[in-house]
């Protein structure tokens, strides 16, 4: 029987290593073909019309002057006459043209009248919402009785506003078809093998007939799993037209309609006993995933089991296009609400937070230990012990200084994956899966457990992914890939050594399990000097090339699931002007076995930076009154830039005891706190609870004034 | 998001070029056009250009192009689309993210909200003609050494900023990285490797070109 698991620590050539991403030189270069930089011969280009009403019906609709616009070629109603349009910037017409310029001269030339409805799109309003419904109702303990029982109790308001992914590369894809029933599609997708289904199904082909491919792929972050409508308009058009058809969202529409990360609201009550420990939790929450109303719900109390506990939440409906997993689903939401609420509850029992995450970190689950260890060395690379004050600067003058602190959770369950891996007689290796790279390390990562399992240098072999003719490998969400991939290419390069060493044993007189591959060569087991070169070995396959194929055969064996983080920042905020300064933030995670140390790093680092624009400047705003979005576009949809994110520190957790759980995934995980964090530090410099994320001036500005310390 | 770092892209005059595709107004377009490039105003009625497509010659990666281009056509389009040089990037396309950032006379311009005829005879130079995988700029190995890059879409740009950057400032402190660099965003939050990148290339470059 074939041995798969990963080898010891230290006969590691690269796993657990710093290994720079390998399609970093392509990327750097502009050589990397994303879907969107994909140019066919005859190619259209295609631009959607879209509502501009949050509510509204179709009553005329009329193309002819479009369809009269030079270089116009075709026009596809997608919602016609009638229609009740639910969302604003939802589409009605799309239109392919010979140049996008056209293309928008055909937009332009549409006509639509709409009667227009009433629309909601207040979801913090929860008493004015017109539709509403339980999204989760749990009661553990006897929550009330704890809650009257508690020596100190502390009571407070938190909301987080919606989110977009604002992926970097917008939503789309360029269709081809070859003949009438193959359809080629290069679309920016996190789930390459995923979405030849989809297209089939709605373009009634075979599943067969539909090939997708994303060799690289500009950003996702959990908005990119379906082939969605305008993808299925794309490849129609292309039919039509009998030529390939580019179509790629408008920054407008990427912001507005292609996902976002629902809401949160809530009223939290929170119960203790003097010394700190926590007996009583009571929540009631809402949010809202839009037209659809719930996306699931924020799992609060986030991490820390309280004993009695009740939570209960609303989900409202609005006239806004449907959310989308956005990066740990439901989870930044939970952790903001549930360590604001704690570290309230610290202020009220007059104790340091850190202490009081110790003091119940028991209750935590089974990464307790994790997160203990995770916080004491947090403490030491922010110096909490020695910066911490009781809540509200004391300093002089205008600038407030605070620490604040989160922890968080994930799964990360590696994805079902296949991978084949084929040794050419020229002694060339490549291993092909039908995954896809979104910038996280795919394509390294895999490439190293080939060079680690054949003790092959990386140069010497290639990784083929972002195609579905591949072998079958499950979406990137989750933080399901690296687990799922790493497991899928150990096994099938495991089974296409065994194989080669079947070949090579006569020639070096020893049977199969006597050869090892060593330094780039095959050898009997400690003896060198009866051993082939690679290549010499690759030579004795024949004149056809090997193959050889690995399943993920699911967790427990090389991957596992369930990892602990903390973090903390540093914040300075001007109580003169409300602006949060980032002045440092510590990362401690743990993610099992870690493959390359230097992109789990970047992993970690990229998180923080996201995390600081969800807590400080990203808000999706719309406006009660017109039922807009009214900043669609990346001047007003604010992400920080390099001055903005202050010291990072990041401190990955390994040694035996993560090793031996396998791999488990990190997209998620180390997003979910910064947010509290950085909340919770601003409540410590300044005294005072802002209640809502982000922490945009005008509200610290408010919060002092309901009532600050400072 | 820093003012002095979006003044360092200096792009041109007009820059929202939405308002030029508008297209409706023709005559109030040329005007700003001729404006822009140079030519006599149209309200002088003379060397009007336009709307239509017209042969221009851009010069890009030190290679001369004839392309036929509508006045309205941006140079991002223009060389995404024209002349298939993919490197820079269509994200915001407002001038805002400088995914779309090339050199223009070797100033860095955001192509998005820069019109193609406003770059005739000029010398452009985009990612591709910095290095290659094989050959590749100091700048463009140090955003591989230090992982400067996740998904990669802002990094074309990216790197172009952050090489006119040390055009300018061959000894910079993380202060001016923090300001001069302003101008171009990152979703998966690559900044981190961006500093040291920025720094490691100075030492690299120091001595050379710039300054």
């Amino acid at each position: 029987m074939a041995d798969y698991s990963w080898p010891e620590a230290s006969k590691r050539r690269y796993i657990g290593k710093s290994v720079s991403r390998l399609d970093g030189p392509l990327k750097v270069t502009g050589v990397a073909k994303y879907s969107y930089d994909v140019n066919r011969s005859g190619m259209l280009f295609a631009k959607i019309l879209r509502c501009p009403h949050a509510h509204a019906r179709i009553t005329g609709l009329d193309t002819s002057a479009a369809e009269a616009v030079p270089g116009v070629k075709a026009i596809r109603v997608t919602q016609g006459v009638g229609t009740e349009i639910k969302w604003e910037l939802d589409e009605v017409a799309t239109v392919a043209a010979e140049t996008e310029e056209a293309a928008e001269d055909g937009v332009r030339a549409i006509r639509v009248d709409y009667e227009v409805l009433s629309h909601f799109v207040t979801e913090e309003d929860r008493a004015n919402a017109p539709d509403q419904e339980v999204a989760r109702e749990e009661t553990e303990g006897d929550p009330a009785a704890a809650m009257a029982s508690a020596d100190v109790r502390s009571k407070g308001f938190y909301g987080i506003a919606p989110i977009t992914h604002c992926c970097m590369e917008s939503h789309g894809q360029v269709c081809e078809w070859e003949g009438e029933d193959k359809l080629n599609a290069w679309c920016s997708t996190q789930a390459v093998s995923g979405l030849p289904g989809q297209f089939a199904d709605k373009l009634g082909l075979p599943t067969a007939n539909v090939r997708v491919i994303t060799p690289y792929m500009g950003g996702g972050f959990g908005s990119k799993f379906s082939a969605d409508r305008w993808g299925i308009e794309c490849a129609e058009l292309a039919r039509q037209e009998n030529a390939a058809v580019k179509l790629f969202l408008e920054r407008d529409a990427e912001l507005a309609v292609a996902g976002d990360r629902p809401s949160a609201y809530a009223t939290i009550e929170v119960g203790a006993k003097s010394d700190g420990t926590i007996t009583a939790w009571i929540s009631e929450s809402w949010g809202s995933g839009g037209i659809s109303g719930s996306r699931g719900s924020p799992p609060v109390p986030y991490v820390f089991q309280v004993p009695n506990r009740k939570q209960t939440h609303h989900s409202i409906v609005i006239n806004k296009a449907t959310a989308r997993a956005w990066r740990a689903p439901n989870h930044p939401q939970a952790c903001f609400l549930t360590m604001g609420a704690l570290e309230d509850l610290a202020a009220e029992l007059k104790m340091d937070p850190l202490d009081l995450f110790l003091k119940n970190v028991s209750i935590t689950g089974p990464r307790a230990d994790t997160y203990a260890e995770e916080l004491e060395v947090g403490a030491g690379l922010i110096d909490w012990r020695r910066n911490w004050h009781p809540r509200g600067d004391s300093g002089r003058g205008p600038v407030k200084r605070g620490l604040g602190l989160g922890l968080h959770t994930w799964g990360g369950r590696a994805h079902q994956s296949n991978c084949e891996v084929v040794i050419f007689p020229d002694g060339n290796v490549e291993a092909r899966l039908g995954s896809q790279d979104l910038g996280t390390g795919t394509i390294t990562v895999v490439a190293m457990i080939l060079g680690e399992t054949l003790d092959l240098p990386l140069d010497a072999v290639n990784v083929r992914i972002g195609d579905s003719r591949f072998p079958a490998s499950g979406g990137s969400g989750g933080s399901t890939t690296v687990g799922g991939v790493t497991s899928s290419t150990r096994r099938a390069a495991v089974n296409a050594l065994e194989q080669l060493l079947e070949r090579v044993a006569p020639s070096l007189g020893v049977s199969a399990d006597q050869l090892e591959a060593v330094g780039g060569r095959v050898q009997v087991k400690g003896n060198p000097a009866r051993s082939l070169s690679w290549r010499q070995a690759a030579a004795r396959i024949g004149p056809s090339p090997m193959s050889a194929t690995g399943k993920n055969p699911g967790p427990g064996k090389l991957s596992d699931s369930g990892v602990g983080g903390i973090q903390m920042a540093d914040v300075s905020v001007d109580v003169e002007t409300g602006i949060v300064k980032i002045n440092k933030v510590v990362a401690v995670q743990d993610c099992g076995l870690i493959i390359d140390m230097k992109l789990s790093e970047s992993q970690v680092y990229g998180s923080l930076i996201m995390g600081i624009a969800y807590a400080l400047c990203e808000e999706k705003v719309l406006d009660p009154v017109s039922g807009k979005m009214l900043n669609p576009d990346m001047e007003f949809y604010k992400l920080p830039g390099i001055g903005d994110i202050g010291e990072l520190v990041v401190h990955m957790m390994t040694g035996p005891e993560y090793d031996k759980r396998g791999v488990i995934g990190l997209g998620e995980p180390p997003v979910i706190s910064t947010g509290a964090a950085i909340s919770n530090a601003v409540a410590n410099a300044i005294g005072v609870r802002v209640p809502y994320m982000p922490v945009t001036p005008n509200r610290v500005l408010e919060a002092l004034e309901r009532g600050g310390a400072a | 998001m820093s003012k002095e770092g979006k003044e360092e892209h200096g792009t041109a005059n007009v820059s929202r070029r939405d308002f030029l595709r508008g297209g409706a107004a023709g005559a109030v377009t040329t005007g700003l056009l001729q404006r822009i490039s140079g030519a006599p105003s149209a309200m002088s009625g003379h060397g009007v250009e336009g709307p239509g497509a017209m042969s221009m010659k851009l010069k890009v990666n030190g290679r001369k192009h004839r392309v036929e281009l509508e006045p309205r056509t941006t140079l991002l389009d223009a060389l995404r689309n024209h002349l298939d040089l993919t490197g820079a990037k269509k994200v915001c396309d407002r001038g805002t993210c400088g995914s779309c950032t090339v050199l223009v006379d070797g100033k860095p311009v955001y192509s998005c909200s820069t019109l193609a005829i406003e770059a005739r005879g000029k010398d452009i130079t985009t990612v591709e003609g910095l290095g290659t995988p094989e050959r590749m700029h100091p700048v463009q190995e140090a955003f591989v050494d230090n992982d400067a890059q996740q998904c990669g879409f802002c990094t074309p740009g990216f790197v172009i900023a952050c090489k006119a950057f040390l055009d300018r400032h061959p000894n910079p402190t993380l202060e001016q990285i923090n300001t001069g660099l302003g101008g171009n965003l990152c979703r998966c939050g690559t900044y981190a490797g961006i500093r040291p990148a920025v720094m490691q290339a100075a030492g690299v470059l120091k001595g050379g070109t710039n300054g």
